[in-house]
């Protein structure tokens, strides 16, 4: 009976139990056991997803590295490189969100620089409950506060992300952390373990008992039990992290390094046996060598510890001692544990005798891989079957765009990224609060845009179509700062996947999310999946978060997001249809959260691409925004608020769209928009450049004064307008946030 | 012209410098926090960071880098010495400058752009800014709040060693312009013989148009041309 207690309560099923006795021709000891148990837990083994990832686009041109290792890696061009990968710490941060965002963030700068890159920029795409809720509050301004503490210590500017909030994340907020570093093509440094009878190291932290069973906390639900395991939660050191940082870019300068890893989720378990199941190797491990905070720690709790700023090396033979020389520089430890074996197995000794030994591949290949039920939840047609022909129309047109500018998920997140060094490394050139941001490689011309998106109403209404609004919004984002979408990192975040309805919804979402990523040529180069995020009972909605890379050849021809002259043309870009389903308007001023989600046609995303990088280019854009959750309206707010103009519209302009009502032409969240303007000298060859892309382009007003105002010809009840001066949208868009964080 | 950059663990705007630096067309080198020289320089520059994480109170550990005597006697002997954020709080620490930081007023760490006014053009470091100039530098510090005793303070008002102060778009230091809740609005300071500054604000940020700013640029210039000048102060 106590048997089956011990991997019940390590959450191994039974038969995952009989296949660790299949794989070993025996029983697993303790120590064996928890390893198993934290290596096939969801987290490290996606055994419920593996199946369903396997539809993904990994492969292109650009792509140097693809899923499999610890991040992504794509040719920008000139033999340099971008390191990028996204991942959760979700429940870390429900139950302790300051150290829990905090180490979110230091796991991810690791998985970059274990890549041999240096860091150059972090995003954070966080989803909280309504702020009405004092829990929401507490939370948000935790993990904010970690990923400031931590992010700005180490000295990696925060430049963008998003911050959404709704309900369904009330008891368990996400929190997704996106790290992106550079290098030269020929420094990157893969996690294998190669060579026998080479040394294995630990270096950096020293390993205490924090973050025992850290991957198996997060692969369950979050119930009121497991919210009192703070035990599971670790304890960041962004100053070590520092150190540990430049230490192991020296050591890769210096060619010192032939493989390496971070033990971030489940430790040195983890990295141990992934770098040798890599390397097509074993490694046999002396305990007793690794460095420890604490005394009397157990083989168990040291192969289990999370304990951050640790890594594993193996490193160029011969040169162990200058891997000490220099990580005592950097005040860190760094210690032979070790060495690579031709067994493919870990073993593990202490006090001379061994006290476990597996195959590598059985931990870090092995897991089972489940297929499981799905069913397509009773909601899903309900709600889309959601009428808006219905939908009364708005009287005051000006009003709602106060109230959706003024909506927390829309308005400014200044709060946010004020609380965030968003310029140290002096290499922002579009920081927060743009479509993406973009950073200059340093020592080069080169630069990479950024951004994190994804609308999960859509994606509760529609999984399928709403990952893939979440693929062309994010390449909208990039390609409007001019730069020309390359791949894509993902964050896979769902309910508890035994639900057939949950699962459902994350094969759905796949689904669309590898369509639109052939489509626009955005290979998926890695990420995480984070499952299990409810309380039990309800689940988060949908939210698969893509985190897009894109490259511009010069940063100098970035293009800003808010209206920069006087005078300049304001172009609509793309074909507006009665499409306000799903929409933020309907949601916010409505107060319904149904209907069909906007549809989504790929090529027109793709050729919509193309132009804003191509005019970017041709230096012909004063300035580009993409429209997504609120439409022409507030695209057109936001505009005038970044750049303190305002702008005239004659909607009468517009063609064959003008035949929409107004609150629909302006609320409409049809996808493939953009708003740019342009320089009246350079309007006859941006529009044929746009004619020649078959994009719908429109000249349908100017930039200029301080009141942004919206005209509708007399067909279409030509009294409805929209007339606010822009103080007053700026007002309403800076002191949403501020406001409802006083409770 | 060559600054000489020191490198505490933890410092994190050190390559920023150098990057600024090149920016204006001088040449810049890292001074290891162990380095018992600093021979060879023309400035010497403190960058921002979180030196030894800042755990205990800020710059309260960096102080005691080895590198910290040969500083001293550098800044004694009348050459330019600059501290920047965390630089800024290291020389409060080592006594090169008077007075200490608080915790920012809203106990939140804050990076914006801010205005600044330039109080005195008698240092090495501002000689090319015109006197009441405003300027736009980023901030970005959690600990940021000067506070000194009120005596010394205003020694220091009256000595004109107040050198820049948070204000305005019109140049007035009002409350609401004061990002931290420094006395005075104090964004900088010197020393008696103005070749030692200590200022929140990040100049080494603002070098490049393309970066969101250039006003930076002056105060690297500013230095520059009064050490290519033989150096003397006044």
């Amino acid at each position: 009976m106590a048997d089956e207690l011990i991997w019940q309560t390590m959450g191994l099923s039974d038969e995952e139990y009989e296949r660790i006795r299949v794989l070993l021709g025996r029983d697993p000891n303790y120590v064996e056991l928890g390893m198993f148990s934290v290596m096939w837990s969801e987290h490290c083994s996606y055994k419920n997803t593996r199946a369903v990832l396997r539809g993904l686009p990994t492969s292109g041109p650009q792509v140097l590295q693809g899923p499999g290792e610890n991040a992504g890696i794509v040719d920008v061009g000139d033999g340099l490189a971008v390191v990028f990968k996204i991942e959760s710490h979700n429940h870390p941060s429900a139950v302790e969100p300051y150290e829990g965002a905090a180490t979110g963030v230091g796991g991810i700068i690791r998985d970059i620089f274990t890549m041999g890159a240096r860091p150059i920029a972090s995003l954070d795409s966080l989803w909280l409950g309504d702020l009405s809720s004092a829990r929401a509050r507490r939370l948000f301004s935790g993990i904010v506060a970690g990923i400031s503490g931590y992010g700005n210590a180490v000295g990696i500017p925060t430049v963008g992300g998003q911050t959404m909030f709704h309900r369904s994340y009330e008891i368990n907020p996400l929190v997704n952390a996106m790290c992106v570093g550079f290098m030269r093509h020929e420094d990157i440094k893969r996690g294998a373990a190669t060579g026998v009878g080479n040394s294995v190291m630990v270096i950096g932290s020293t390993t205490g008992r924090d973050g025992i069973h850290g991957a198996t906390f997060a692969s369950a639900d979050l119930t009121d039990e497991a919210i009192e395991r703070k035990s599971a939660v670790q304890v960041g050191d962004p100053f070590r992290e520092k150190l540990l940082l430049e230490a192991c870019l020296e050591l890769v300068a210096r060619g010192c390094v032939l493989g390496i890893q971070d033990m971030g989720a489940a430790g040195l378990t983890c990295s141990s046996c992934e770098m040798a199941s890599r390397g097509g190797t074993g490694m046999i491990i002396d305990l007793d060598r690794v460095p420890r905070r604490e005394t009397g720690m157990t083989p168990y709790e040291v192969m289990l510890s999370e304990s951050q700023e640790r890594m594993l090396l193996v490193p160029t033979p011969g040169r162990e001692e200058e891997v000490r020389e220099v990580l005592v520089k950097w005040g860190l430890e760094a210690v032979v544990v070790g060495e690579v074996t031709a067994d493919g197995m870990i073993t593990l000794i202490e006090g001379g005798a061994r006290v476990a030994q597996v195959p590598a591949r059985a931990l870090a290949d092995e897991a089972p891989v489940y297929h499981r039920e799905s069913s397509k939840p009773e909601y899903v047609e309900r709600l889309a079957a959601f009428d808006t022909a219905g939908v009364p129309p708005c009287a005051d047109l000006g009003g709602a765009l106060l109230r959706l500018i003024g909506s927390p998920s829309i308005a400014s997140k200044r709060w946010v990224w004020e609380q965030y060094d968003h310029q140290v490394g002096a290499g922002t050139v579009i920081g927060p609060g743009a479509d993406a941001a973009v950073i200059r490689l340093p020592g080069s011309k080169r630069g990479v845009a950024l951004s994190t998106d994804c609308n999960s109403r859509y994606c509760y209404l529609d999984p399928r179509l709403g990952a893939a609004h979440a693929v062309a919004e994010a390449a909208r984002n990039v390609a409007c700062t001019g730069a020309r979408p390359l791949a894509v990192t993902n964050c896979q975040n769902f309910g508890n996947p035994y639900k057939p309805e949950v699962f459902w919804q994350f094969r759905e979402a796949i689904a669309g999310m590898s369509v639109a990523c052939r489509a626009l040529g955005t290979p998926v180069t890695g990420g995480n999946v984070s499952l299990c995020n409810e309380d039990g009972e309800t689940a988060i909605r949908p939210t698969p978060v893509i985190g897009m890379v894109g490259v511009i050849d010069d940063v100098e021809l970035r293009v800003p997001m808010g209206f920069q002259a006087e005078g300049d043309i304001v172009v609509l870009l793309g074909a507006t249809r009665d499409e306000i389903g799903a929409s933020e308007y309907l949601a916010t001023v409505h107060g319904v959260e149904a209907g069909r989600v906007p549809a989504l046609d790929l090529e027109a995303e793709a050729r919509l691409c193309e132009l804003l990088w191509t005019a970017a280019s041709r230096r012909l854009l004063s300035s580009a925004h993409d429209m997504s959750e609120g439409g022409l309206a507030v695209a057109l707010a936001e505009c005038a608020i970044a750049g303190a103009l305002g702008a005239t519209l004659r909607v009468d302009c517009v063609g064959g769209d003008a035949g929409l009502a107004p609150d629909r032409f302006l609320f409409s969240e049809s996808g493939a928009r953009a708003l740019v303007t342009i320089g009246p000298s350079q309007r006859d060859e941006f529009l044929a450049l746009a004619a020649g892309l078959n994009v719908p382009a429109a000249a349908c007003g100017r930039v200029g004064g301080s009141r942004l105002c919206v005209e509708f010809g007399e067909g279409a009840g030509g009294a409805r307008r929209i007339d606010v001066s822009v103080a007053a949208l700026s007002k309403a868009y800076e002191e949403a946030v501020p406001c409802a964080m006083q409770g | 012209m060559k600054f000489g950059i020191v490198v505490f663990p933890g410092s994190n705007c050190d390559k920023d410098v150098q990057t600024a630096a090149r920016a204006v067309g001088h040449d810049a080198d890292f001074i290891w926090h162990t380095d018992t020289s600093v021979d060879g320089f023309d400035c010497l520059v403190l960058p921002g960071g979180f030196s030894y994480g800042d755990y205990l109170r800020t710059a309260a550990i960096a102080r005691f880098s080895p590198v910290m005597e040969p500083v001293a006697r550098y800044a004694a002997s009348g050459r330019p010495v600059i501290g920047i954020c965390n630089g800024f709080q290291v020389l409060l620490e080592a006594g090169l400058l008077p007075g200490a930081m608080l915790r920012n007023t809203s106990c939140k760490f804050v990076c914006k752009p801010q205005r600044i006014r330039v109080e005195s053009t008698r240092t090495p470091f501002t000689r090319k800014f015109r006197q009441g100039q405003v300027i736009t530098l980023p901030i970005a510090h959690g600990d940021g709040n000067y506070y000194i005793d009120g005596e010394t303070l205003e020694q220091m008002e009256r000595g004109g060693r107040v050198v820049f102060r948070y204000c305005d778009e019109s140049g007035e230091p009002t409350p609401e312009s004061n990002p931290n809740g420094s006395l005075n609005n104090i964004a900088g300071i010197c020393n008696n013989a103005g070749n030692v500054l200590g200022m929140m604000p990040h100049p080494e940020r603002a070098a490049e148009g393309i970066l969101g700013g250039a006003d930076g640029r002056l105060l690297l210039e500013s230095v520059a041309q009064w050490v290519q000048g033989g150096g003397k102060i006044g």
